[in-house]
């Protein structure tokens, strides 16, 4: 599960001056469901899941993944999260076994468990075919399906994706969103960020649509439709936005 | 403190590097082949400069040119002056000043017109050199001209003695001779100590510099920094491994410099080395080699946190490129004749082991001195480690744009 209460992020920029790229945000999100984060560049999508990532610390707030808290257990979130964005590259001079095997091991799994594990999820992902060959020799396919390998490896319980589609094409798109949709139905938690509402309209069990660091809306699309009185997400979240401008 | 991640990293970044051919160039390729050419060719043309000899005695090209002004009525001596056939003399011109100033000519040598009969004479008389000082070979052949007419003085006195029948001890009652009392292994440790310290400095962060921007900068611009901190390894471990590898490849570099200058060396000059009484000692060479190590691990980290902060690997070569000059220049210093170690100078980073690696060299193993360097320096490493750790756990650093 992940839950997080008046999370805030702010940062101070020396021609801009304060930055609140996350401000105040509550939302939670249960096993089994993927929750999606709905708003357009510059929203705090990336900035509120790098918080949770425990890849940034956040200025005021909390949150919990898994049961553990993201200020005082930073390490165990990080073991039961897999983090995927379109900023998390591979080693371009590492196969897509040693990259996989790498971060395998920095989970602390060891040979008797971490070689069964990646037999098989090279088996799943079809990647046995190029699992000697180096990531900058990868197409795009490839290398995703290297990376929803390394995020995998340690079967964590919660699933961050940050933007993964972005910048892929169609037949790539779709087989991340399938495994996203797979995390889903197997019973992980599922935070998802994206700015395509075909997505999120497809995928999502709720939405959050968030703009200028704050949430304005939450709910299942159902409700957000009730909510907003118009049927398609791409209506609810220009409504939801001007609304609150 | 659990050592397996950082274990894990450091042989991931170590496959990693060592697959770049960059760092293959940087780490193999320069200090064994592009260091030991460019300094025996600077050797080699440094040599063939100094010689000065004429290649041909009769044509007497490459021989410097030399004006001669006077001397008409000095027949014997201007003679002497062309047996000698170490110059090319030019007749006299009045503007022989502009002439040297121009590097036409090396030197002038101006004779009196009566210097001969004067000197036979016994009467006081003069022979000038003009010169253009400062300017090396204009130097040179001042000093063979000197050495030549010096020669000639004591062998007009020994000459007037003896037709007085006076004894040679007149005019030279006393004999100075020099006696070296150092050991060779003395003698080769003084000579490296200049040399060998700065070699190893420059070589340990030459090393050091292509690595560290590969693991920090490199992976800031490649995108795999945010892979990496999203994996649940501390972010001291994950410093430490990289460290570890700069330190390695650093290491590596210097020793592989050493090996390869030295044996360039021996092969280039086996003759004129098997003539000088050199032996090196193992014990200092090792000592050397160990006072290397927190040093190596200063500018190891140092580089690493320079790399973490810049925002790409082309900011991270425009800070460091600096630091190898700010890095090379004490050690230039410390082989300054004159230069000694004192305690003051213990505290100064790079400085210190370059005065103490001059002192062990030269087989002065003064413990005090040895402990003050070690421990300042193993101080200033681990002000670096830790600075390198913590400027990886700053966002501000890591995500700066």
């Amino acid at each position: 599960m992940i839950e997080a209460r008046q999370l805030t992020k702010v940062y101070h920029d020396r021609k801009r001056g304060q930055i609140r790229a996350v401000d105040g945000v509550n939302f939670r999100c249960e096993p089994g469901r993927i929750f999606g984060l709905l708003g357009v560049n510059g929203a705090g999508k990336t900035t509120c899941l790098r918080l949770l990532a425990t890849i940034l610390r956040p200025t005021s707030g909390a949150a919990s993944i898994n049961g553990f808290d993201i200020l005082t257990e930073p390490e165990q979130v990080r073991s039961s999260i897999g983090f995927l964005s379109t900023a998390t590259a591979l080693y371009g001079r590492l196969t897509a076994f040693e990259v996989v095997e790498y971060f395998g091991r920095l989970h602390g799994m060891d040979d008797r468990i971490l070689r069964p594990r990646m037999d098989a999820l090279f088996q799943t992902l079809g990647m046995n075919e190029f699992r000697d060959r180096r990531c900058d020799k990868l197409s795009t396919g490839m290398k995703q399906k290297t990376s929803i390998a390394r995020t995998l490896v340690h079967d964590p319980p919660v699933m961050i994706f940050d933007e993964p589609t972005l910048g892929l094409d169609v037949l790539t798109a779709r087989t991340v969103l399938g495994f996203i949709q797979e995390c889903g139905r197997r019973g992980k938690t599922v935070i998802f960020s994206t700015h395509a509402m075909s997505e999120a309209e497809r995928l999502c069990d709720s939405i959050a649509i968030i703009h200028g660091g704050r949430i304005l809306a939450d709910g299942t699309l159902a409700q957000l439709r009730k909510r907003a009185g118009v049927e398609h997400l791409e209506d609810i979240f220009i409504k939801t936005v001007e609304e609150q401008a | 403190m659990n050592l397996r991640p950082i274990a894990i990293v450091y042989r991931k970044e170590l496959r990693d590097l060592l697959r770049d051919w960059r760092a293959i160039v940087s780490i193999i390729i320069v200090p064994t082949l592009v260091v030991p050419v460019v300094i025996l060719g600077a050797i080699h043309f440094a040599g063939q400069a100094m010689k000065e000899a004429p290649k041909n005695n009769l044509t007497m090209e490459g021989a410097p040119k030399v004006m001669l002004l006077g001397g008409e009525g000095s027949p014997e001596t201007v003679a002497a002056l062309r047996r000698l056939k170490k110059f090319d003399l030019a007749p006299g011109s009045s503007d022989f000043t502009n002439l040297i100033s121009n590097k036409k000519i090396r030197a002038a040598v101006e004779i009196p017109k009566d210097f001969d009969a004067a000197v036979e004479g016994e009467r006081k008389t003069a022979i000038r050199i003009y010169t253009y000082d400062g300017e090396p070979k204009s130097m040179q052949t001042a000093q063979q001209l000197q050495d030549f007419f010096q020669h000639r003085r004591e062998e007009m006195v020994r000459r007037h003695l003896l037709e007085r029948m006076l004894p040679e001890t007149l005019a030279t009652p006393f004999e100075i001779q020099r006696a070296n009392v150092a050991s060779p292994k003395q003698v080769s440790g003084a000579l490296l100590g200049m040399i060998l310290p700065y070699l190893m400095i420059a070589m340990c962060l030459a090393g050091a510099i292509y690595p560290a921007i590969d693991l920090t900068a490199g992976e800031k611009e490649r995108g795999t920094l945010e892979t990496l901190l999203s994996s649940p390894t501390p972010r001291a471990h994950l410093v430490l491994g990289k460290v570890l590898v700069v330190l390695t490849i650093s290491l590596t570099t210097a020793a592989l410099a050493i090996f390869s200058n030295g044996l360039a060396l021996v092969l280039a000059h086996s003759g004129k080395l098997a003539k000088m009484p050199l032996a090196l000692d193992p014990l200092a060479l090792a000592g050397a080699c160990v006072m290397m190590i927190p040093l190596a691990v200063f500018l190891s980290s140092v580089a690493i946190a320079v790399g973490l902060f810049a925002r790409s690997a082309k900011e991270a070569g425009t800070y460091l490129q600096p630091m190898l000059l700010l890095a090379i220049i004490p050690a230039i210093v410390a082989a300054l004749p004159g230069v000694e170690f004192n305690y003051g100078l213990a505290f100064i980073p790079v400085l210190n082991i370059s005065l103490l690696c001059k002192e062990l060299l030269a087989g002065a193993w003064h413990w005090g001195h040895v402990a003050a360097v070690f421990g300042s320096m193993t101080f200033y490493a681990t002000l670096a480690v830790a600075a390198a750790v913590a400027l990886f756990k700053r966002e501000s650093v890591l995500f700066r744009t």
